[in-house]
């Protein structure tokens, strides 16, 4: 009885461990955080041309991680992208009616983000509302074929 | 008929592979008796007891267990049916993970809710009849070839069942063993009112305690009878084997082509 | 010509046959009565392929992520985003290492003993003399070892990945001087929990049944001779190998290759 007492105690420990280590995952890893749909709210904006930006990819204010990006749709009567942004609730009503949202690269190869820049209005934004001032992602050949028919023009 | 015998096997066909191992078997046990199936290696005999166990299907035939075929059971109620019986298995087969007191007490944990003190009390009983209450604490590992068919024994007993099949139970034991063993099982049929077939094919200790003997080769059944009448039977094959001689009708060669063309015809094998 | 292609036919025979038989013995063991005696019995082979393979799969998990984070490394550092350090071990370990190079363990360590311990019992008569006892040795001796593995893999790949990440950290930021914060938030901004930690453990539950699945088989199917059951545990290894790693092809072009 006694043998058999010693083992559910390691099958126990085994389990707690496996869960543990579960959470540990989710945590540590892919840094989840247990925030409810009721703790963020939304914004749309329009760009032109989102580049290769993804669903979930990271919104930042001033380089901080703010929200993340929910969900991107062709806007059919404009027909350009229309991100749905999901930000953080304590900056609910707290950005300026005429902030800017731009595509953004991480380094020169790394994934695109949104960043937001706040501007000078005092009236702000509320959930559902739409960002005018958008800038779309750099293409990489857009740029260089500016740049080449600079070159060949001079 | 059916009332007084137990099992009946009614023209039992069994083949594996492309070798028949039966073509038409028909058996008899009759209730309250020690019957013995004899008959040379090979010729199926542990198969016989797997067929009547319902481990194995035949091909055509039945196999009747007190009325019921065995074979038309559902997977239950072919387990019900087990429960009933006990058989002995030539290695003895205990659990080797259990002691043997576990052992013993195996089939009366799984089928009974009966309370602790009172296994405890029927497994002492058991193994108090084939002497062995002293080793309890013992693994199977422990224990020599003959105390661990004795333990089997007490395991298959345990449920009080109403047949036993006893696989070869004589093989490997030394003369000592070998008494103790056919004195519990004569005893054993005695005390509790057992049937029990005896699979072997040795034939002095089996023909002292076996009230009926069948003999089977090639697929049949050869001779059958009282053991008094098969030590006088005139068929020769027959004599052959209750008698052990060598050589007879039952050849002491497998089936080969001629010797003498076999040793010469090398370009063959090469 | 013709006799070949009858050979072929019959092999096709036997593997339908085999695959048969399998399934109907899957399905007859995994409906394994959870009553408080298969409780018990469960936890004690939880206890032999879980807790007694705990040792083997977190040193190699250790040993894993130490050299990814190295190889890694030297990799990242040419493009100067040895930053990106930490994403790369956690997702090579979450998405792929962890569940396949744990199965394969699992395979070696608990497989193969699987096969052997049923194989024995099958040679020693122990599982015919159960049937004749009246018990089930497909609900007795196999379900508690089919769901034991089911459960005990995905437990041990989640060691793997947990020691994996740790042993990168260890040779990244304490040796090769990786800055500690940006191995941490790399990881965690690239990381999804559902998409690639969810994945990664779907893949570990498909791996723990067929590995499972093939040493019960192997063993409960197995020639009750010597030969017989060192052939088996061979097939066991051999077998699930192979099927960890191409389930693992099909199952990560479903999960990650739609993208």
């Amino acid at each position: 009885m006694k043998r058999s007492k010693m083992m559910e105690l390691g099958v126990g420990l085994f389990m707690l461990a496996g869960i543990l280590g579960l959470v540990f995952l989710g945590l540590r890893v892919s840094g989840l955080t247990f925030t409810s749909p009721g703790e963020s709210f939304r914004l749309e904006a329009n760009f032109a041309n989102i580049g290769s930006l993804k669903p979930r990819a990271r919104v930042t204010m001033a380089g901080v991680t703010v929200g993340r990006v929910a969900a991107i749709e062709l806007d059919t009567e404009w027909y350009d992208a229309r991100v749905i942004l999901e930000l953080d609730a304590r900056l609910e009503n707290q950005l300026s009616r005429d902030t800017t949202a731009a595509i953004l690269t991480a380094g020169l190869l790394g994934e695109q983000y949104v960043g937001l820049s706040v501007g000078g209005d005092p009236e702000t934004l509320a959930s559902g509302d739409i960002i005018h001032d958008t800038q779309s992602a750099v293409v990489l050949e857009e740029l260089i074929q500016q740049f080449v028919s600079n070159m060949v023009s001079n | 008929m059916s009332d007084t015998s137990v099992v009946v096997v009614e023209g039992l066909f069994f083949s594996r592979g492309d070798m028949d191992i039966f073509r038409g078997v028909d058996l008899q046990v009759p209730r309250g008796k020690i019957t013995a199936i004899m008959g040379p290696s090979g010729s199926g005999k542990t198969t016989l007891l797997k067929l009547i166990g319902g481990q194995l299907h035949p091909e055509a035939g039945r196999v009747r267990f007190d009325g019921e075929d065995v074979h038309r059971q559902s997977r239950r109620a072919l387990f019900a049916l087990r429960q009933r019986m006990g058989m002995l298995f030539q290695s003895g087969a205990l659990f080797s993970d259990l002691s043997v007191f576990e052992n013993v007490a195996f089939p009366l944990r799984v089928h009974t809710d009966l309370p602790e003190t009172m296994i405890r009390d029927l497994v002492l009983m058991k193994l108090e009849a084939v002497g062995l209450r002293g080793a309890r604490h013992l693994m199977p590992a422990e224990l020599s070839g003959g105390m661990a068919r004795r333990v089997a024994l007490a395991r298959a007993i345990a449920l009080d069942p109403e047949l036993i099949l006893y696989d070869e139970p004589f093989v490997g034991q030394d003369p000592i063993s070998m008494g103790v063993l056919v004195q519990l099982i004569k005893r054993l049929n005695e005390a509790l009112g057992l049937t029990s077939i005896i699979v072997s094919h040795d034939i002095k200790e089996t023909l002292t305690i076996a009230d009926y003997v069948y003999v089977i080769s090639d697929g049949q059944v050869m001779a059958q009878g009282t053991p008094q009448s098969l030590d006088v039977d005139a068929d020769p094959r027959v004599r052959q084997f209750v008698h052990g001689e060598a050589d007879g009708p039952v050849p002491f060669h497998y089936p080969a082509v001629d010797y003498l063309a076999d040793m010469l015809d090398v370009e063959v094998r090469r | 010509m013709i006799e070949a292609i009858m050979r072929l036919g019959r092999r096709g025979c036997h593997l339908l046959e085999a695959l048969g038989r399998a399934g109907i013995f899957l399905a007859q063991s995994a409906v394994g009565v959870p009553s408080r005696e298969g409780w018990h019995l469960w936890l004690k082979q939880m206890h032999f392929v879980g807790v007694l393979s705990l040792a083997i799969v977190l040193v190699s998990g250790l040993f894993i992520g130490m050299v990814l984070a190295l190889q890694g490394y030297t990799i990242l550092v040419d493009f100067g985003a040895e930053q990106a350090l930490g994403q790369m071990v956690a997702l090579s370990l979450v998405r792929e290492l962890a569940p396949v190079v744990a199965a394969l363990l699992f395979a070696g360590r608990a497989g193969s003993a699987l096969t052997a311990e049923i194989g024995l019992m099958k040679a020693t008569e122990q599982l015919s003399s159960m049937e004749m006892i009246g018990v089930d040795p497909l609900r007795r001796v196999v379900a508690p070892r089919l769901w034991a593995g089911f459960v005990a893999l995905p437990l041990l790949t989640v060691g793997f990945s947990v020691v994996g990440i740790y042993g990168g950290y260890l040779v990244g930021v304490d040796w090769l001087g990786v800055f500690e914060g940006s191995y941490w938030s790399n990881m965690q901004a690239s990381v999804e929990f559902l998409a690639d930690i969810g994945n990664g453990m779907v893949k570990s539950l498909v791996f723990a049944l067929v590995v499972t699945w093939i040493a019960v088989f192997q063993g409960y199917d197995l020639v009750p001779t010597s030969e017989g059951i060192s052939r088996a545990t061979t097939r066991t290894v051999v077998y699930s190998s192979l099927a960890v790693l191409g389930l693992d092809f099909v199952l990560t072009a479903m999960m990650f290759g739609g993208i």
